[in-house]
């Protein structure tokens, strides 16, 4: 070490205030899976109820907060996977689908362990929340099927409400049913979570498309939810479009036409324009429908194409070729009929302000020989029955304005959720829109203030059960990702329904559970009983801890044992010490393994396990939740 | 002592010296000894020297006698020579293997029984040879293994934990050493990594007999408020000699602002420097007499001196005075090992 660090010392400019474990929102942001989720479901707790075999209480845990764990457990896009602390820890050997010269990350496989609780559970029935006879007296009408609203009737049944749903198609999911294929998520497992929701006595209107709001708001509802998604997919008018207009179809709408049977053959050479998750499930479709050549082109390159790197994976692996800087340039047309479609090969010339490549065409034309093309380019929302003189506000974009807390459009009483509500994001946020919106249904329908949402349950407990005895599994498992079995290639292209991937089994599972770091017992430390022993950070195996002068937060961050450079994870700060320093913990990498409470002499720090519940307008849909903020 | 190992996950950015390796790659198995207790705080700063250092393992040996701090050893470098010898003997196991491999670097670990009670003969003469060695006491002023009896370095106004008095004076066996001749001695803290771990630094550099005494806290036996060696007493009565100690390795540039009035540095056999700042109001650590004489004045009135006190930079080692071979034993041929009956005859004629 050299003299400068006097230097700086000298130089010393600020403080940084010690840590208000209080808030719960501190702890609850270390547990990055279940702050990354949507509706932060506790993830190392049911993580945990799987490891001891608890199938049905790990479902439980999971329908309270996702409504639909057997649908997430397959087809989530799994927001949390990307935070989860382990991936920041383990990088494994399996290269990126957008960037294979990048290592991916191996967080814990959280959404398979979902699957795992589904699969495994138990009859769950009595487990349920009862549904008063009594009714409250309040009618509400939900406006589209899908998960949005599903989750509003779930979370609003139980308080004895009055609920009406109408759906223009014959069956309830939304797009969860007409868009996201089969062979990802089975009939049976759709049909099981939301039935269990219908179940409750949701009075059901299919085949009844909405085509007036105006006349809705006249039928007397106490409140009315949108939960119409985001139904219309782009389209591209290029040379060509209306004389090959027979084979050129809207991915969304040919998705939908698949799952009601309505399309049943594709050509032999098929072209899928676009790079997000519906161009992968339309290719996929596409194959399983008997074309022999199916061509994926993209605009843009490949590493900022937006489908996930699973889906790709999926897509190469079925040996679907996927093209990139291929714009779309004209539909070729011959006797009436299309036969190919016209492509300019792009160049990136560098990078804009935002990090994203510029682009530059390059005048090479490329030609692909195709029968049809399906269109996956993105969709928008589209409200044509909203009359616009029935004082709802518009925003720029022509979109219905919705405040992004309480859910209510500028008509009271009218909310949105799900796509309809911004545009389209995926099944949890839709889920996590709808128990916001059920929360200012109820109390938009009993007076009480919207603005003041409830407060999060939370509670922090030792885990200590003896010197060296932690009630978790406080030991590092080194092991690798497990992989998920996947039905053979032959068998899956032949089958549009047969599932392919097969989940976990108990075993897999067994295993994979022991890789969760169980992010949610924190390290919790007392200021006045530490002696600076540094037992603690002589142990810590990852160079979490820190005894040292206080600075401010950026300067604390570069002087600590390993710099301190993932800025969205907190340090842990505390008063100062006798010494006059302080102790400063970075939360990033802690592997929660407990050795520091166990090496430390005083108890200055514990294994706290610190459960976090977020509200929801029925408490009868939280009691496992309820269970384990009381454990 | 805990149920599992420490894991084998590290911080994705640990740094790597020359060698590739991180601090992780010097570590030993998983501590048994008391939670808290300053000998692990001491291991850590070696495993920290060590790395810094860009040592490789295998050109180091740790060699110790009986006790809690003897045990160290087994908590660093895992991948060295190591002998645990018997209590008070780790002198002259250092010395038998000194002798034959002149090669590797001697990191000697004790504690203040081993030394200070049944190892003190071993210890002197091991000092008087010059033995070329970090020779380390982890001192608690106990003996812990054997369940915490004071040991020959408990201060005679520090009582035990259940109040019994200490009726002898201590062996303050920094003083013994620079009487003894050795030509590095200093004491430290281990709740101070920031002056310890420079301290190992330049002993290790040090070729000659380098001491380093570090009041290692016992936290079972000896960490009550009326010890001297308690956590508490010794940072309220540490008087460093220096405000801050820099270990400056001989590739690196000296880059500190250097004040001659108040800064000194050391040069080291291979080297590297000591770099002392603010020595200005203490002793001159080149002065052997002020040194005891600086320990002397502040023991009595209850400080205790850390940082270096001495240091003869001109010391010649016990290879250099016997004038043995350059080589290890290893590296010799064995017609030179054992060069026959003939050459046998001639040195026994020589004394005859
Ligand atoms: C191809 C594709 C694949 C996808 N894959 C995934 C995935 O793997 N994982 C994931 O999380 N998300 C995925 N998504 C996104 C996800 O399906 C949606 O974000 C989610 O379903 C939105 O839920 P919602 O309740 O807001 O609306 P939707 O699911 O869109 O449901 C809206 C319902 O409202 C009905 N409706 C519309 N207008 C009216 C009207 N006027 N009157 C009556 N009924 C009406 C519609 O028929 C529909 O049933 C995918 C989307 C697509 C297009
Ligand atoms: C020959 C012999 N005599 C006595 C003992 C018992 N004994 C074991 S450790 C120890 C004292 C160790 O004290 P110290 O060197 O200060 O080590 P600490 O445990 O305090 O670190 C004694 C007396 C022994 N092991 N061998
Ligand atoms: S629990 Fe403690 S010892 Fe383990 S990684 Fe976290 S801070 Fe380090
Ligand atoms: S182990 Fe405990 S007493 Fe020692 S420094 Fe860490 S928190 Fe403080
Ligand atoms: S008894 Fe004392 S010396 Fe031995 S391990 Fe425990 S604290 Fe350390
Ligand atoms: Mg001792």
């Amino acid at each position: 070490m050299q003299a400068s660090e006097i230097a700086a010392r000298a130089r010393k400019r600020g403080r940084t205030p010690p840590t208000d474990i209080e808030n719960p929102q501190y702890f609850h942001k270390v547990v990055d899976c279940q702050w990354a989720c949507p509706t932060h479901t506790p993830v190392p707790e049911y993580i945990r109820l799987i490891a001891q075999g608890r199938y049905s209480a790990a479902y439980m845990l999971n329908w309270e907060s996702n409504v639909f764990p057997g649908i997430l457990g397959r087809v989530c896009d799994r927001p949390c996977e990307p935070a989860c602390r382990r991936g920041r820890i383990q990088v494994g050997d399996e290269g990126n689908a957008k960037d294979p010269s990048k290592k991916n990350a191996e967080p814990v496989a959280i959404c398979r362990l979902k699957r795992v609780a589904a699969d495994y559970k138990g009859d769950i029935d009595n487990l349920l929340p009862a549904i008063p006879t009594e009714k409250n007296g309040k009618r509400i009408a939900l406006i589209g099927a899908g998960p949005a609203s599903l989750a509003v009737a779930r979370d609003l049944m139980p308080l004895g409400y009055d609920i009406t749903l109408f759906e223009r198609d014959p069956v309830p999911g939304g797009l969860m049913r007409t868009n996201i294929p089969s062979f990802r998520l089975p009939a049976n497992v759709l049909d099981e979570e939301v039935g269990r929701i219908l179940d409750f006595g949701v009075k059901t209107l299919f085949g009844a498309e909405i085509k007036s709001l105006k006349a809705m708001l006249g039928e007397g509802y106490d409140a009315i939810f949108v939960g119409t998604g985001a139904p219309k997919g782009k389209d591209l008018e290029l040379p060509g479009r209306k004389e090959a207009a027979a084979n050129i179809h809207i991915g969304i709408d040919w998705l939908t036409s698949v799952a009601f049977g309505h399309v049943e053959k594709i050509g032999r050479r098929v072209v899928v324009i676009g790079g997000g998750n519906t161009a992968m499930d339309c290719c996929r479709t596409a194959l399983r429908l008997g074309a022999e050549a199916v061509t994926v082109t993209v605009r843009s390159p490949r590493k900022v194409m937006k489908a996930s790197d699973w889906e790709i994976k999926d897509a190469l692996h079925e040996g679907i070729p996927i093209l990139d800087n291929h714009a779309p340039k004209s539909f070729v047309v011959k006797d009436g009929k299309l036969v190919g479609m016209t492509f300019e090969k792009m160049v990136q010339t560098g990078v804009d302000a935002k990090g994203r490549p510029k682009l530059e065409a390059s005048g090479e034309i490329v030609t692909i020989d195709c029968d049809d093309v399906l269109m996956a380019i993105g969709q928008e929302n589209a409200f044509p029955w909203i009359e616009r003189d029935i004082g709802m506000t518009f925003n720029e974009w022509g979109q219905p304005a919705v405040d992004r807390k309480t859910f209510m459009s500028s008509i009271p009483g009218v909310f949105f959720g799900g796509d309809a509500a911004w545009g389209p994001e995926n099944i949890i946020w839709a889920v996590a829109h709808g128990h916001q919106a059920a929360i200012s249904i109820d109390a938009y329908c009993h007076g009480r203030s919207l603005v003041d949402r409830p407060k999060p349950g939370h509670t922090l407990v030792s885990q200590k059960m003896g010197i060296h005895e932690w009630s978790y599994s406080n030991n590092y498992d080194p092991r690798n990702r497990q992989a998920v079995p996947h039905a053979t290639l032959e068998a899956s292209l032949k089958n549009l329904k047969l599932e392919v991937e097969l989940g976990f089994d108990d075993k897999i599972a067994a295993r994979e559970v022991e890789r969760c770091l169980n992010c949610d017992v924190q390290t919790v430390f007392t200021d006045n009983l530490c002696i600076e022993c540094d037992a603690c950070m002589d142990i810590c195996p990852v160079d979490c801890i820190n005894f040292i002068e206080n600075d401010d937060e950026a300067d604390l961050r570069m002087a600590l044992r390993v710099p301190a450079l993932n800025k969205s994870q907190d340090l842990y700060v505390s008063g100062p010490l006798k010494t006059g320093r302080i102790m400063a913990k970075d939360e990033d990498v802690c592997l929660h393994c407990g050795l520091c409470a166990e090496r430390c002499p005083t108890g200055a720090w514990d294994m706290q396990k610190f459960a976090y519940a977020e509200a929801q307008a029925a408490s009868a849909c939280l009691s496992h939740h309820n269970a384990y903020l009381s454990a | 002592m805990s149920y599992i190992a420490k894991p084998s996950a590290h911080h994705p950015a640990l740094p790597r010296n020359a060698l590739g390796l991180t601090r992780r790659d010097y570590e030993g198995s998983m501590s048994t000894l008391c939670a808290g207790c300053g000998h692990d705080s001491i291991t850590a700063a070696i495993i920290e020297a060590c790395f810094e250092m860009d040592l490789p393992a295998h050109r180091i040996a740790k060699v110790s006698g009986i006790g809690c701090s003897s045990k160290a050893p087994t908590y660093f470098l895992s991948r060295s020579h190591g002998f645990n010898s018997v209590h008070g003997r780790m002198p002259s196991v250092t010395t038998g293997a000194n002798m034959a491999n002149r090669d590797l670097y001697y990191i000697g670990v004790s504690g203040d029984g081993d030394t200070a009670s049944i190892g003190l003969g071993q210890f002197c003469h091991a000092v008087r040879r010059k033995l070329n060695m970090t020779y380390i006491v982890m001192n608690n002023g106990c003996y812990g293994l054997t369940k915490g009896q004071f040991s020959a370095t408990n201060d005679k106004n520090s009582p035990s934990k259940k109040g019994e008095a200490n009726p002898f004076d201590a062996i303050d066996l920094c003083q013994m050493a620079i009487q003894l001749g050795a030509g590095f001695v200093a004491r430290s803290f281990s709740g101070d990594k920031r002056q310890l771990l420079p301290l190992i630094q330049a002993a290790i550099s040090y070729k000659g007999f380098a001491f380093i005494d570090v009041v290692s806290p016992c936290v079972t036996f000896n960490n009550h408020p009326a010890s001297t060696k308690s956590y508490e007493y010794v940072r309220m009565h540490n008087m460093a000699s220096e405000n801050k100690l820099d270990y400056v390795e001989p590739k690196e540039e000296i880059t500190a602002e250097y004040d001659e009035g108040t800064s000194t540095s050391v040069e080291l056999h291979d080297g590297s420097q000591l770099m002392l700042y603010k020595i200005g109001e203490g002793h001159d650590p080149r002065d052997a007499d002020a040194a005891i004489h600086t320990i002397r004045t502040n023991a009595a009135k209850g400080t205790i001196v850390t940082g270096l006190l001495y240091v003869n930079e001109d010391q010649h080692d016990l290879h250099d005075v016997l004038g043995t071979d350059e080589r290890p034993l290893n590296g010799l041929p064995m017609s030179e090992l054992c060069p026959g009956s003939k050459a046998l005859e001639g040195i026994n004629a020589r004394l005859r």
